[in-house]
């Protein structure tokens, strides 16, 4: 106790110095510019000259003001901490750091950036500049409520979203009528399931709903929650590869089958399901047909009609756009009808009542107009990237690509590092943002459930990692990876026991683990 | 945006507008938004250099050249306005410092 006070007063009487030191600085500085204004003065009276006025000087350039924040920004970039003084205190930067470094006066700055790179784009993407700039007038000036009908305000954003709800049809097909806004996939995929679910099991014959073993947490839950309720859920396992079995699943329709639900590509495998052929068996077997686009959306090609879709979850902050929306496609023609989850003002058809947002709207049919325009430029680019990673990553010795290598979305890659724990590797790896699964279960340390579905030991699960590659990816971030991911793998290895029996030779299944 | 050389006229508006549209992409403050409009904007006029396309069309796509500035001219301001730190891979590769201010000691690497 007492030490500490001694501490304390000490400190104390150390500020008081260095704040008498500077306040005299101040007054020394104070009397110095009374001199200079006075000088300043005398000058004027001399000379009384007033600059003429021109319209261009009351004018704010743009050129101008953007170059002043551009000179603005790089004069900050390299600051020393020794010469910033950090506010409300007299301190400098350096000595809030570390009171040594103030002594040494020579602390080592590091111009680098300390930002991880992002390559999770399966849980979310950057949202594109001109998305950005498409909502942003909806946030500032035109704010009305696109339901009012009474005057302009409600007009001008009416308009704009139906002219986004045009560029999500337009993306996937379908016509305008068809989208519903929601707040995300997540929503879609609740509100289809569990509403067409609802409907179809109302009358009491179709009881029967079909998913598979790798979908999304949200479809597998709404299953699990339409259990409860009574309804029969059948979830079919995927093969090796991560594809389903279409005679499996030909065998699974049932006369009471009222829904099939299945992801077009999946979140960590980023295996393409081949989806026109269930479409077909669907419409056969005259049950409908939904599924979960929200990663598929805006990267690989999408026709409702071709594929005979009835229903289609799709969210836009995995399309480079805004966060909190997304759509339900709808089938119109033949109709699907939804107990809908929502009750109230009947927007959408009724089907999501609660007014809409229009800059999230207009941010999500732009990313979508976006989308269709940029689709063969990205895939082209993506596709390239995606080669030159997988092709590194399967250059180290032990490692395998999870799901089918020849149908897959190249934006996704899934690869297993044997001998090597998933979650250390992410911990080494903390200059690149990477996950080992969807966002939603990588809290846990339990291994995947979809590479469990498809058929992985549970040390092969633990020890995948997804690469997510998108539009804003750069050749160098991948070279960084690369590298990253070559040094830290071969590190961790030779910490591993384990690595060093199989250098040895020893296959790993042979040995007797003795217990304790 | 493209550059077919029709008449002196339209090669010049193009060029200009190229120049233009590097110069702004070089302003945004995220490296990956950075790269991906300079990448972008030479992608674009390389693909349609040498296509052979009409006045009009040309004219066309120096409209929707120009909106693309004007839409980048807005959103790199916004872009350094909301600074974060810079990327892990940023000024690796040319690793150089460029001016005298700071006199900066770097670490290459970790």
């Amino acid at each position: 106790m007492a030490s500490s006070m001694i501490v304390v007063m000490r400190q104390a009487s150390r500020l008081s110095s260095r704040r008498s030191s500077s306040s005299s600085a101040l007054i020394r500085g104070s009397s110095h510019f009374r001199t200079s204004a006075a000088f300043a003065a005398n000058k004027a009276a001399h000379r009384c000259y007033v600059a003429e006025s021109k319209p261009n000087k009351a004018q704010v350039n743009v050129e101008t003001a953007i170059k002043a924040d551009q000179d603005a920004f790089t004069a900050q970039t390299g600051k020393l901490p020794e010469k910033v003084q950090m506010p409300a205190t007299e301190m400098s930067a350096d000595v809030m750091m570390s009171p040594v470094a103030g002594i040494l006066k020579q602390a080592t700055v590091m111009d680098e950036g300390t930002r991880p790179i992002y390559l999770d784009m399966q849980a979310t993407t950057p949202t594109d500049p001109r998305v950005l700039d498409a909502m942003l007038p909806f946030f500032t000036g035109l704010y009305g409520n696109p339901h009012s009908r009474t005057h302009a305000y409600g007009w001008e954003t009416e308009k704009a979203t139906e002219q986004a709800r045009e560029h999500v049809a337009n993306l996937i097909g379908a016509d305008p009528k068809e989208i519903i806004f929601t707040s995300g996939a997540t929503e879609s995929n609740n509100m289809s399931i569990k509403g067409v679910a609802r409907f179809f099991g109302r009358s009491g014959k179709k009881k029967h709903i079909i998913t598979t073993q790798t979908e999304h947490k949200c479809v597998l839950d709404s299953c699990r929650h339409l259990q409860e309720e009574g309804f029969e859920v059948t979830y079919l396992p995927v093969q090796q590869n991560g594809l389903i079995d279409l005679e499996e699943l030909d065998a699974a329709i049932r006369k009471d089958t009222a829904l099939v639900s299945i992801m077009t590509v999946n979140n960590e495998i980023g295996v393409i399901q081949p989806m026109e052929e269930i479409g077909k068996l669907c419409r056969a077997k005259k049950t409908f047909f939904h599924t979960d686009g929200a990663q598929a959306v805006g990267k690989i090609p999408i026709d409702v009609d071709a594929w005979n879709v009835d229903l289609m979850s799709i969210s836009a902050h995995k399309i480079y756009g805004p966060k909190g929306i997304g759509a339900c496609y709808v089938r119109r023609r033949p109709r699907v009808r939804i107990d809908p989850i929502m009750s109230g003002g009947g927007q959408e058809r009724g089907l999501r009542s609660g007014t809409l947002a229009p800059p999230l709207v207009v941010g999500f049919g732009e990313a979508c107009r976006i989308a269709k325009e940029e689709m063969p430029y990205d895939s082209k680019r993506i596709q390239k990237l995606s080669d030159r990673l997988l092709k590194g990553l399967l250059s180290l010795e032990h490692t395998s690509q999870n799901g089918d290598p020849e149908r897959f979305y190249p934006g996704c890659i899934n690869v297993s590092f044997a001998y090597v724990e998933g979650e250390s590797l992410l911990m080494a790896l903390k200059d690149i943002a990477l996950s080992s699964g969807s966002a939603c279960t990588s809290a846990s340390l339990e291994p995947s459930y979809v590479l469990r579905a498809l058929g992985n030991s549970d040390e092969s699960a633990h020890s995948s990692i997804r690469f997510g590659i998108g539009r804003f990816t750069t050749e160098s971030e991948i070279d960084y990876v690369l590298k990253a991911v070559r040094e830290r793998v071969t590190f961790l290895r030779e910490l591993s026991p384990l690595w060093e029996l199989v250098q040895e030779g020893i296959a790993l299944d042979s040995i007797e683990w003795s217990q304790h | 945006m493209s550059m077919t050389l029709t008449s002196g006229e339209t090669a010049f508006q193009a060029r200009s507008l190229f120049r233009s549209l590097l110069r702004q992409s070089s302003q945004f403050a995220a490296y990956n938004f950075r790269e991906y409009a300079k990448r972008r904007t030479k992608d674009a006029f390389r693909e349609n250099h040498d296509k052979g396309l009409g006045e009009r069309e040309v004219q066309e796509l120096i409209q929707r050249g120009l909106k693309e500035l004007q839409m980048m001219k807005r959103q790199t301001v916004v872009s350094q306005f909301f600074q974060l730190d810079r990327l892990v891979v940023e000024g690796q590769k040319t690793g150089k410092q460029t001016g005298s201010e700071g006199g900066i000691i770097r670490q290459t690497s970790e």
